[in-house]
């Protein structure tokens, strides 16, 4: 490969994804309406994803939605560049972010070239609408605010 | 019922390996396989009285007119130590553990079928295997500057086992060098092409049966010393992070098997130093590096200048997966590929490995899963009962 590596991009093919069941559709309409959103739980505190019907700390089952800022911190990640399926087009590059409020979740980095991405990065969420009406909370570098 | 009956794994059998096997199927292999390792034990279909083939071992209990039998519904090589306690709990004499896969693999455009997950906050982002693996071994590299090299001197050591193996799919396919591994192409950063397993076509099983039934049988007896088992949760349903706890003290995901691999030593009364070959489950090349920290055979975060020095190699004080495991030797499916650690173990054990065969080996610690998977199984063989 020659030349600077282009910035990654989100998808744009109609994604292999499961249909949202009860506990999990908040989140997905959250991201439909540009919000990342996580449990609360409501006894002891802790913040959780992906959600469950109680929560995994004290096994309460009070458990409220709230929004994140959508920012955090890179944890690890990889570059795909053999694809999972047709679906996806390459280079793409799954993560894992630690979030402001104390939870991890899965992503796809964009916004900058693959051999840009750091330890640590400071990230933050930028939602985008792939095939099949599907609204996925990607994350960037940060921009200071 | 005496409370001392001593079960042993008396029979082993892998059908030929291959990417692709002309007119193959999976129930073919797994009853090619079946009558291999009864062979093997000098034992017939009548004596068996248990089954594990996950995961259809129903199927096969009526397919092969074998009921009454006990069942197993272990995945993996942690149905050899359920087949052990089902014996030695006087359930079933004779057990069965049986997997073939042939057909399986046919879209090629896609990955593996078995490495690609379903829920619904993993698909979108395209993982599978290889990704979720490489997340895993990033973090290590982050931690503890592991480098791409020593990655690559892992699968270079491993697939030159498979090229002297001549049951190896890749057999006479090196030898390999760590800049052939780093020179292929990138799948999953960190992974090249060469740091990951393959996809073939195979059978294998593996017969256990209890010790008043050894005047029956032909083959030497291999016993299980100890096993552990460490799961965290379901596969490929949630970020495989290296810290993921539970709500005791103990190893984190990073170090998934080492909890099992404690208990089984405890239990097998031996030390790390008695083991004499690591038949290791290498999925991707970075799971052997933590699976060697995880089991304590060396600290943490030291398990890349411990594989690069030539420790790992098969006349090195540490050799691991003599028969070129999945990268060379075969990964047929979800199942084949576990057993066969436990074969390899119980061939070196015997004396049986061939052109790879570990001078003296006595005990072999068997290991299947990894930490990108969440779960990891520990079975540690010997010559003798414990």
């Amino acid at each position: 490969m020659t030349g600077p590596l282009a910035p990654l991009a989100p998808q744009h093919g109609d994604l292999p994804h499961a249909e949202p069941g009860p506990v999990t559709r908040p989140f997905w309409d959250g991201c439909a309406a540009g919000e990342l959103r996580f449990q609360r739980c409501l006894r002891c505190r802790a913040a959780q994803f992906p959600p469950a019907e109680i929560c995994r700390a004290c096994l309460g089952a009070d458990l409220a939605w709230e929004r994140s800022a959508g920012v955090g911190t890179l944890y690890s990640w990889t570059v795909v560049h053999r694809p999972v399926t047709p679906a996806f087009e390459v280079p793409y590059a799954p993560a894992i972010v630690d979030l402001a409020e104390g939870y991890q979740m899965m992503t796809n980095l964009i916004g900058l070239p693959p051999d840009a991405i750091t330890p640590g990065l400071a990230v933050q969420v930028e939602f985008h609408e792939t095939g099949g009406g599907l609204h996925l909370p990607y994350f960037r570098p940060r921009t200071p605010s | 019922m005496s409370s001392s009956r001593l079960a042993a794994i008396v029979g082993v059998h892998n059908t030929p390996q291959g990417r692709r096997l002309e007119n193959a199927t999976s129930r073919a292999l797994l009853v090619q396989a079946a009558l291999g390792a009864l062979a093997d034990a000098g034992l017939a279909l009548e004596d068996v009285d248990g089954v594990n083939a996950e995961p259809d071992a129903a199927g096969v209990i009526y397919d092969l007119s074998l009921g009454p039998a006990w069942q197993g519904r272990q995945f993996g090589i942690a149905a050899v130590p359920e087949a052990v306690s089902a014996i030695e709990a006087g359930q079933a004499d004779v057990v069965l553990i049986a997997a073939g896969a042939a057909r399986v693999y046919l879209d090629r455009a896609s990955t593996a079928p078995w490495t690609r997950p379903e829920n619904e906050f993993v698909a979108p982002w395209g993982l599978f295997t290889a990704a979720e693996f490489a997340l895993v071994a990033r973090r290590h590299m982050i931690m503890y500057g592991t480098t791409p090299e020593q990655l690559a001197r892992v699968a270079a050591t491993i697939r030159n086992n498979g090229h002297h193996n001549p049951e190896a799919v890749y057999y006479r396919r090196g030898p390999f060098k760590p800049e052939d591994i780093l020179a292929s192409r990138m799948v999953a950063d960190p992974f090249h092409l060469l740091d990951c397993s393959m996809t073939s076509e195979g059978g294998c099983a593996i017969v256990v049966a209890a010790a008043d039934r050894l005047p029956d049988v032909a083959a030497r007896p291999v016993y299980l010393l100890g096993a552990g088992s460490d799961h965290f949760g379901p596969s490929y349903r949630y970020p495989p992070s290296w810290d993921l706890g539970g709500r005791r003290d103990g190893p984190v995901n990073g170090q998934v098997g080492g909890h099992a691999a404690d208990r089984a030593f405890r239990h097998a009364g031996i030390g790390r130093a008695d083991v004499d070959v690591l038949e290791l489950y290498d999925p991707f090349s970075f799971e052997i590096i933590r699976q060697l920290e995880a089991f304590g055979f060396c600290g943490p975060g030291e398990g890349g200048p411990f594989v690069a020095d030539g420790r790992i190699d098969i006349t090195g004080s540490h050799p691991v997966t003599t028969d070129g495991g999945t990268m060379s030797f075969s990964h047929a499916g979800a199942s084949p590929q576990m057993l066969q650690r436990v074969i390899r173990g119980v061939q070196q054990v015997r004396g049986q490995a061939g052109p790879l065969q570990v001078p003296g080996a006595r005990i072999a610690l068997c290991s299947g899963g990894g930490a990108g998977a969440l779960f990891n199984v520990v079975v540690i063989l010997g010559a003798e009962p414990s």
